[in-house]
């Protein structure tokens, strides 16, 4: 297993693709830090850092946001094509008459995409944060910190889910074009049809809604079924992890913006925020596991023929 | 006969309803070449595949070196060199780092491999074309490197899947010479795939001819011309009608040794000279007889002959 992940490492950051996809998100991330100045000191939150990953004062997308768009395409580049290529150019007959056992060359592949992810959020990330320093002459406090580690970790799993669905759909279909295409088509169906879907199906199970009792189940039904998509989990996550305050509650019971403002607005610390998104990342955890048991029952016992 | 390296008993592989390969008996001794012949989809490559663990058989048991390649994958793949049938490198790659990848995945130590490497390139003769991306090279560039490939793990056995496809004669003759090469000098055992018996039959030691996922002729070169030339008297008649009834009499005729249908034709084989007792036969059992002739063939002719009815 140990040869496959080097020579898969080797390979993606080998890629034009990659490359081209990480030099767009890259200048897109560095961009981000390129807010308005005055207006992130008259909005003066105490958290300077987590404020800036999140606002779009003078920029055309905020750093998270970037992120959540690009991110799964990175992760769907990195995993589409893994085992289908080797199909068609006919080394994965090759490959397998060596001594190696058929998950190792999963599993190769799979950890070699997953430590390209954590170079690449990382390196994003101590970029950004380099930027910013250069420019407003702050550094991060030490909760910001935790909280910045934290978001990060959660973005490499986010960005894993897509790995594994991209690896997933190489493996079930024999055409690298078509596995791109539906890694692409669910990618945008889960991530924003879903938020249509949850809203009619919670229209269809609390079809009236008169007081307060029935919004607040409308809300939680759409709440719970959006958060079948890995993109909602993560919007949950990192929202609550990159904005303190907020993290007190977990926005789930219809409580608007305003009176949640209201009722506390003094922020909590990392380690309860954390807390708080440790589910959501559970939950991501548990739907790449999903995606890899299907991989495996399916790549484990299939005929490899050249 | 030492130990056997290559041991299946009562292989099937079914596809649906459609056998691929229907109980097959096979066995490979050490330092032999065995030639596995047969037209395409005769199930070889099946066969090939069940013996790698490539795929599961449906039924029956397979052993290579001793172990099952379903359950003990890794010890099979340690001893055992494959070659596909239409082999793949990774073509951005050279294929002096192709090899070294192999080696890796070997688990060999690098000095070790490095070494290893330039004499095989050596000796597939790539040694100027090593550096180059296997994305130039020719096909039978990809055939020796591919060969280069199996050897590199310093095998007991090196199964070959139709390695002749699509070489020219200079490559088949280059192949072949290695092949024996290989068996005579490094003791290395063969399992070489081919639907042209003429291409192989120099070097294979015993070959087995399959039709139908089954192994319909086997022994040696020797044996087989013996039992189809001139160990006997061979007849074809040409019949129509008659059943299995008729098969049973001819197959029960003083001296007869092998009695085969193909379409129309019988084919005898026989100690003796049977021609009147089995033309007698044959208008006794009610069918009729088109047409008899006495002839002893070649094993090429019986191949052929074998395959001819089977395009269809």
């Amino acid at each position: 297993m140990r040869a496959i992940f080097w020579k898969e490492l080797g390979d993606h950051f080998g890629k034009r693709r990659f490359n081209l996809m990480l030099g767009l998100v890259f200048v897109g991330v560095v961009w981000a830090m390129f807010v308005d100045k005055d207006a992130m000191v008259t909005r003066g939150t105490g958290a300077f850092y987590l404020d800036l990953f999140t606002t779009t004062e003078g920029v055309p997308l905020s750093l998270l946001q970037f992120l959540s768009f690009f991110g799964p395409i990175i992760g769907i580049t990195l995993g589409f094509d893994s085992i289908n290529s080797e199909r068609t150019q006919g080394t994965l007959s090759r490959i397998l008459a060596q001594p190696v056992y058929r998950d190792s060359v999963y599993n190769g592949k799979f950890l070699a995409g997953l430590f390209t992810l954590t170079i690449v959020v990382f390196s994003l990330g101590i970029a950004a944060v380099g930027v910013a320093m250069f420019r407003f002459g702050l550094p991060p406090s030490g909760d910001e910190v935790l909280r910045l580690i934290g978001f990060g970790f959660i973005t490499i799993a986010f960005l894993a889910f897509w790995l594994a669905l991209a690896m997933t759909a190489s493996i079930f279909l024999r055409n690298a074009v078509a596995s791109a295409l539906v890694s692409i088509g669910l990618w945008i169906g889960i991530s924003f049809f879903i938020v249509f879907a949850a809203s009619t199906i919670a229209d269809r199970i609390v079809p009236d809604v008169e007081d307060f009792e029935d919004q607040s189940r409308h809300a939680n039904v759409q709440l719970w079924v959006g958060r079948v998509s890995p993109e909602r989990l993560y919007s949950e996550a990192t929202g609550t992890l990159l904005d303190p305050i907020r993290g007190r509650f977990l926005s789930t019971f219809g409580v608007t913006e305003e009176r949640l403002q209201g009722l506390l607005s003094s922020p909590v610390p990392a380690s309860q925020s954390l807390q708080l998104v440790w589910p959501h990342i559970v939950v991501m955890l548990a739907m790449i596991a999903a995606l890899m048991t299907v991989s495996y029952v399916r790549f484990m016992r299939e005929e490899i023929r050249s | 006969m030492s130990a056997l390296l290559v041991e299946a008993e009562g292989l099937v592989k079914a596809y649906g309803d459609f056998l691929a390969v229907d109980g097959l008996d096979l066995r490979l001794g050490e330092g032999e070449v065995y030639g596995f012949l047969g037209p395409n989809g005769s199930g070889k490559s099946t066969t090939i595949l069940m013996m790698l663990g490539l795929t599961e058989p449906t039924a029956g048991t397979v052993k290579v070196v001793g172990h099952n390649p379903t359950r003990e994958p890794l010890e099979v793949k340690r001893q055992v060199g494959y070659l596909p049938e239409s082999v793949g490198f990774y073509s951005d790659m050279s294929g002096r780092s192709n090899l070294l990848y192999t080696a890796d995945l070997n688990n060999m130590r690098l000095s070790d491999a490095k070494a290893r490497i330039d004499e095989l390139l050596g000796m597939v003769e790539l040694t100027d074309a090593m550096n180059q991306p296997v994305g130039q090279y020719s096909r039978g560039m990809r055939q020796r490197l591919g060969l280069a490939d199996v050897l590199l793990k310093r095998p007991r056995v090196i199964i070959l899947d139709d390695p002749t496809l699509g070489l020219d004669p200079t490559g088949i003759q280059w192949l072949l010479g290695i092949i024996e090469e290989l068996s005579t000098n490094q003791g290395i055992s063969v399992f070489l795939s081919s639907h042209q018996l003429h291409e192989v039959q120099q070097v294979c030691h015993r070959v087995g001819i399959m039709s139908h996922g089954k192994i319909v002729l086997e022994g040696t070169i020797a044996e087989l011309t013996e039992q189809t030339a001139s160990g006997g008297f061979g007849l074809v008649l040409e019949v129509l009608g008659g059943g299995d009834e008729l098969m049973t009499t001819l197959a029960a005729l003083p001296a007869v040794t092998a009695c085969n249908r193909v379409g129309n034709e019988i084919v005898l084989q026989s100690g003796a000279d049977v021609r009147a007792q089995a033309t007698a036969a044959v208008i006794a059992s009610g069918a009729s007889l088109l047409g008899a002739s006495s002839e002893n063939r070649t094993l090429e002719e019986i191949y052929l002959r074998y395959f001819a009815g089977q395009e269809s």
